[in-house]
């Protein structure tokens, strides 16, 4: 089965071809990162703006790159939701019109199925697996006993880690997106400095009691007059936000017997996220997308869609809308 | 002339929004101001169990916007901290002006896209739990705002 897959849920316009849910024949990004670094974080209208500057020219060479055309495509599939939801309608209405004019059957996939499956890249999945889902907008943890059996064990109660990543690198003044400054600087020095540990029940996460901690102790240092070592204060930062993900993502794999852990997300891409897991789960299968697929992109959509379809969800009619918060349903 | 509520705990936090829940109306916009950790959030997560959502109510600040239909009335919760300097969006304009019940934290700098009128509630940290709260509302919120601080 040929999958053409639309993802434009926030920033990044991308089509990709793929096949049989594990083969990449083409997969384009067009980032806009760029421009929206001046502004410390995606601005909704000038990505809805970009999304539609660039998403047909995308198309066109998804489909030259995958060396296919529009009538071999068996399958339509576009990022339905969670995101900014005029950046979805671009890719959703761009991909209704493909499905139309060429009379293709069309799904829509949830972003966080999408990341999921980026790890179907690496090689076959093995359940019941455990997936720690880490983004700017997410952090969760999804259990899985079959391919596209989604059981949310917990999630953020407040700020996502990547969001607490963005704002404390803000507040540091370093730049946007925040994450790899941050993971950067941490690698130069020691954690020493006390965070509070967040103390919520389960698998549910907490990350504004760490952010607002940050943020108070820097502006009495300030206040002082004091010197802020931006190192250290990132290095201690960054240690309290990950320990947090590795408690809990260890004591749920622990609980449900999981036989692999996944990371999923663009927050996968911290190195000390990827040394602290791969020290963490020496005793289960381990999966982490490799760089390319951590951010977004839509290979990782055409893969989950194949899935999607094969679990027997149906296809949608062409009036499919875009959602901005959806929920992850098996 | 803001009305002013001074609320001790998380409990009487809770208590608050239950009330506020009472004057909700198709329509409604209050708008949230405070400090990071001032407790914006958790006023909202305690207005929307009133409302009857049970789902977690978290941080909309990535997407902007997060909109929840499973209640008694819709809620569209946003936050618009990531707008500082630009000057408003349209997407939220119309997305505020089509919501059953609109919550928005840092509306400061989402002026230009407000109605005429709304409620606003500054929250203040003042030690401990306990938080001081300022209610301010033009039009039919007026009455409202003189309505919580009684």
């Amino acid at each position: 089965m040929i999958v053409l897959a639309v993802e434009t849920s926030c920033d990044e316009t991308s089509v990709s071809v793929t096949q049989n849910g594990e083969t990449i024949l083409s997969n384009i990004v067009l980032s806009q990162i760029d421009i929206h670094q001046a502004f410390g974080g995606v601005v909704p209208e000038i990505a809805s703006r970009e999304h539609v500057k660039g998403i047909t020219i995308v198309f066109k060479e998804a489909l030259e790159s995958a060396g296919i055309k529009a009538e071999d495509v068996d399958l339509v599939a576009v990022t339905q939701g969670p995101g900014l939801i005029g950046s979805l309608l671009i890719g959703i209405n761009a991909a209704k019109a493909f499905a139309f004019a060429h009379q293709k059957p069309l799904v829509g996939v949830h972003h966080i199925a999408g990341h999921i499956y980026a790890n179907r890249l690496v090689g076959p999945m093995q359940f019941p697996l455990v997936c720690l889902v880490v983004s700017g907008g997410h952090t969760e943890l999804i259990l899985m006993r079959g391919h596209y059996q989604f059981e949310k064990l917990g999630e953020t109660q407040d700020d996502a880690v990547g969001e607490a990543y963005d704002k404390v690198a803000r507040v540091l003044g370093l730049g946007y997106p925040g994450g790899p400054e941050i993971d950067a600087l941490a690698a130069t020095a020691s954690p020493d400095i006390p965070m509070p540990v967040s103390m919520m029940d389960g698998y549910d996460f907490s990350y504004s009691g760490l952010k607002s901690h940050v943020i108070n102790l820097l502006n009495q240092k300030r206040m002082k007059g004091e010197a802020i070592d931006v190192a250290r204060l990132s290095a201690s930062f960054q240690h309290a936000a990950i320990e947090q993900l590795i408690i809990k993502s260890r004591a749920a794999v622990d609980a449900y017997g999981a036989k692999m852990f996944m990371v999923a997300g663009g927050v996968a891409a911290n190195k000390h996220l990827r040394q602290r897991v791969e020290r963490t789960f020496t005793d289960v299968a381990l999966r982490i997308p490799p760089f390319a697929y951590c951010t977004d992109n839509a290979a990782m959509i055409g893969i989950a869609a194949h899935y999607q379809v094969q679990a027997g969800h149906s296809t949608e009619s062409y009036a499919l809308k875009g959602h901005s918060r959806l929920k992850l349903t098996p | 002339m803001a009305i002013h509520v001074s609320i001790e705990n998380l409990a009487a936090m809770q208590h608050f929004a239950k009330q506020l829940s009472t004057y909700l109306f198709p329509g409604f916009v209050l708008c949230l101001s405070g400090d990071l950790g001032a407790g914006k959030t958790t006023l909202t997560q305690f207005l929307g169990r009133e409302m009857g959502i049970e789902a977690t109510i978290n941080s909309p600040t990535f997407t902007l916007m997060k909109t929840y239909d499973e209640g008694h009335l819709e809620l569209v919760h946003i936050d618009a901290y990531r707008l500082e300097n630009m000057g408003g969006d349209a997407s939220l304009e119309e997305a505020i002006s089509q919501a059953e019940v609109a919550v928005i934290e840092w509306y400061e700098h989402l002026l230009d896209n407000l109605p005429e009128t709304y409620l606003t509630i500054h929250l203040r940290h003042d030690g401990g739990e306990r938080r001081l709260l300022s209610i301010e509302g033009g039009g039919r919120y007026a009455a409202i705002a003189e309505a919580l601080g009684a």
